[in-house]
């Protein structure tokens, strides 16, 4: 099992997780967000790995994207950058990019890179089930990776099942049909999907994303789910606000 | 007819397509992939979809023996005038059996991307024509160069949303279009090439399979033989060159000959030429040859024409090119901007930009006294006015 399945089971309640992309706003300040975010207390943190299409996501998280690269970012930085604070670094990582980054570094080299930076957790969010079956889920065992699974409102039962067979850190439970991008607030559309998924009693945790932004979301969805990630707002706060007030962005999420 | 140009049952073409794309859209894919067969195979299907090609868009269009083009390069040259079309383009094929295919599934909203427009013209007009809401995604860089077609997709009623991310042209805005659908399930994806997650490549392929269907019975009857020894067509997506290919992929006796845009040359840098400069990868959900960085960021492509400026290409094409059944050739703007002059001048018949690529390999090819050469005309050259005024010295 995954360093935050760990996690999840000594702590199942109220986990925050931070989004944010390597390399923005500039491309030095991977490591000092991390240390930021981890100095506030936030459970685990996803580092996403600017990608010049990203299908999933809204246009803060492509903006911020298509700036990283701009300053430089590529796969050789990040996993340097990554390397380089292995050893200072308590709060678990989880590193979230597309498919054919994997595919053109070398699913290989990719693997055995990521586990070199500690990292033991992947969302791929283009890699479909069957794909995984066919093939990454051989791949990713063989280097101990696991792969995080997205289910949606329209995901049918019978491949949440599936899903939660295969989950060996969490079910990543995306808030609407939506991409990401902050919302506002949690309709009852939503909180009706919510309790539905949560009377399923999966065995895996569930971590809710896509559209929570703040306190209110967030302990909304902290009813439902084992934690809940926010990426969008962080973004916006770090463009508008600077590294610096990661933490007062944080408490004010936590409150 | 089973051919090992069909995908198989997961929607590979070889190591190529494939179906990767996020959970959020595995729900519409699915429905797509679970009904698209059985809907185009359907009798009822059949006869509306042959209707409206026959009574709304013109077809059969004609297979034209062009002599003074024939003269000049010493062989029997045919166009399949997919130009004379409605909406001037072969684009209109394949819009008027999604059509079908989306009211079947119930579906009353119509999505889109385009590039140079003729998609999104062709999917406003048959929404205009089945009274459906159209939207349409297109990138800025291409709503400024390609003004007249967004003026007809708006006289049509579809609402255009400019795609504002990225190089703002094709790639972008059928990546907006794909996000789009992610947050309206409810909507029916209208793609417009050969491209997309499956079943989209092998749908689009077999609606515009007419174009073979047709120049096979046609052929018969201008030279007594089915078959022609060449077929060029031009290949952005590749979906006229997939529509002109589908009848003769496994008869090794004819061959195929696909035209990439080179922009300002092949290496220069500014080219659209993907299965020169393209490696594996996924792009919009399809695992095909694809211009990108060592880093899998995808590369922003360069043509003159906004059809063909795509960095990828359908996985039919990619598996085409890689078992080498079809030849990859490419021509430069200037190549192409000469032969549609030359085609205007000897034939009185104006090609789109994107159609100019195929014409422009003429001249690089050994021909032979009695060959049959079939080049796919795959659009007319109204919307490229402005362009052919400002090379024309």
């Amino acid at each position: 099992m995954s360093s935050i399945f760990n996690l999840l089971e000594e702590k199942p309640v109220n986990n925050l997780s931070i989004y944010f992309t390597a390399g923005f706003p500039e491309l030095e300040d991977t490591a000092k967000v991390i240390q930021e975010l981890s100095n506030a207390a936030v459970d685990f943190i996803e580092v996403g790995l600017p990608y010049s299409d990203p299908l999933a996501d809204g246009p803060t998280i492509q903006k911020s994207s298509q700036k990283a690269l701009q300053n430089g970012m590529n796969l050789d930085v990040v996993f340097d950058q990554l390397l380089e604070i292995k050893a200072t670094n308590n709060t678990p990582l989880v590193l979230m990019g597309y498919l054919n980054q994997l595919l053109k570094y070398g699913e290989e080299k990719f693997c055995q890179k990521v586990v070199d930076c500690g990292i033991d957790t992947l969302i791929l969010p283009d890699l479909p089930m069957v794909e995984y079956e066919n093939h990454y889920q051989s791949l990713f065992n063989s280097y101990g990776l696991n792969n995080v699974f997205l289910i949606t409102p329209q995901t049918s039962i019978e491949r949440i099942l599936k899903i939660d067979s295969y989950t060996q850190s969490f079910i990543y439970m995306v808030a609407s049909s939506s991409i990401t991008g902050a919302k506002g607030e949690i309709s009852e559309e939503q909180l009706a999907y919510f309790k539905r998924i949560k009377s399923m009693n999966l065995k895996s945790k569930l971590i809710i994303g896509f559209g929570i932004s703040d306190h209110q979301t967030f302990s909304k969805a902290c009813e439902y789910g084992n934690g809940a990630i926010i990426g969008s707002a962080f973004i916006e706060s770090l463009e508008k606000n600077g590294v610096e007030k990661t933490n007062t962005f944080v408490k004010s999420v936590l409150n | 007819m089973k051919s090992k140009f069909h995908p198989d049952k997961s929607g590979y073409f070889g190591q190529f397509g494939g179906a990767f794309v996020p959970e959020l859209l595995f729900p519409n894919v699915k429905e797509l992939e679970d009904n698209y067969i059985q809907i185009i195979e359907s009798e009822e299907f059949q006869q509306e979809y042959k209707d409206l090609l026959k009574e709304y868009v013109g077809r059969p269009s004609p297979l034209y023996l062009a002599k003074r083009l024939s003269e000049k390069y010493g062989a029997y040259i045919y166009l399949k005038r997919e130009d004379l079309n409605h909406t001037g383009a072969h684009k209109i094929n394949n819009t008027i059996g999604q059509v079908l295919i989306a009211k079947k599934l119930g579906k009353t909203k119509i999505i889109a991307e385009t590039g140079a427009g003729q998609h999104g013209v062709a999917t406003a007009t048959v929404c205009a024509l089945m009274g459906l809401d159209c939207t349409v995604f297109m990138g800025e860089k291409d709503i400024v160069r390609q003004a007249p077609n967004v003026a007809r997709m708006k006289m049509l009623g579809a609402t255009i949303v400019p795609a504002t991310s990225g190089s703002k042209t094709l790639k972008d805005a059928t990546n907006e279009a794909i996000r789009y659908w992610i947050q309206h399930p409810e909507t029916f994806y209208m793609i417009g090439s050969v491209v997309g997650p499956h079943p989209h490549p092998d749908m689009v392929a077999r609606l515009q399979a007419v174009i073979s269907e047709e120049i096979q019975w046609q052929l018969k009857e201008k030279t007594g033989k089915t078959t022609p020894d060449t077929i060029i067509a031009c290949v952005g997506g590749g979906s006229n060159a997939a529509g002109a290919f589908y009848h003769f992929m496994d008869d090794e006796n004819v061959e195929l000959i696909a035209v990439e845009a080179a922009g300002l040359g092949v290496y220069s840098g500014e080219s659209a030429a993907t299965s020169q400069l393209g490696e594996v990868g996924i792009i919009h959900g399809s695992k095909t040859i694809l211009m990108q960085d060592e880093y899998g960021q995808i590369k922003e492509p360069y043509s003159i024409s906004a059809g063909l400026d795509y960095p990828g290409v359908g996985p039919l094409h990619a598996f085409l090119y890689e078992s080498k059944r079809a030849a990859f050739m490419n021509a430069t703007d200037r190549e192409a901007l000469d032969a549609a002059y030359e085609l205007t001048k000897l034939e009185g018949i104006i090609p789109a930009l994107e159609t100019a690529h195929a014409l422009a390999v003429l001249p690089k090819l050994t021909l032979k006294k009695n060959q049959v050469v079939v080049i796919n005309l795959s659009g007319r050259g109204d919307k490229d006015l402005e362009t052919f005024i400002k090379h024309l010295e």
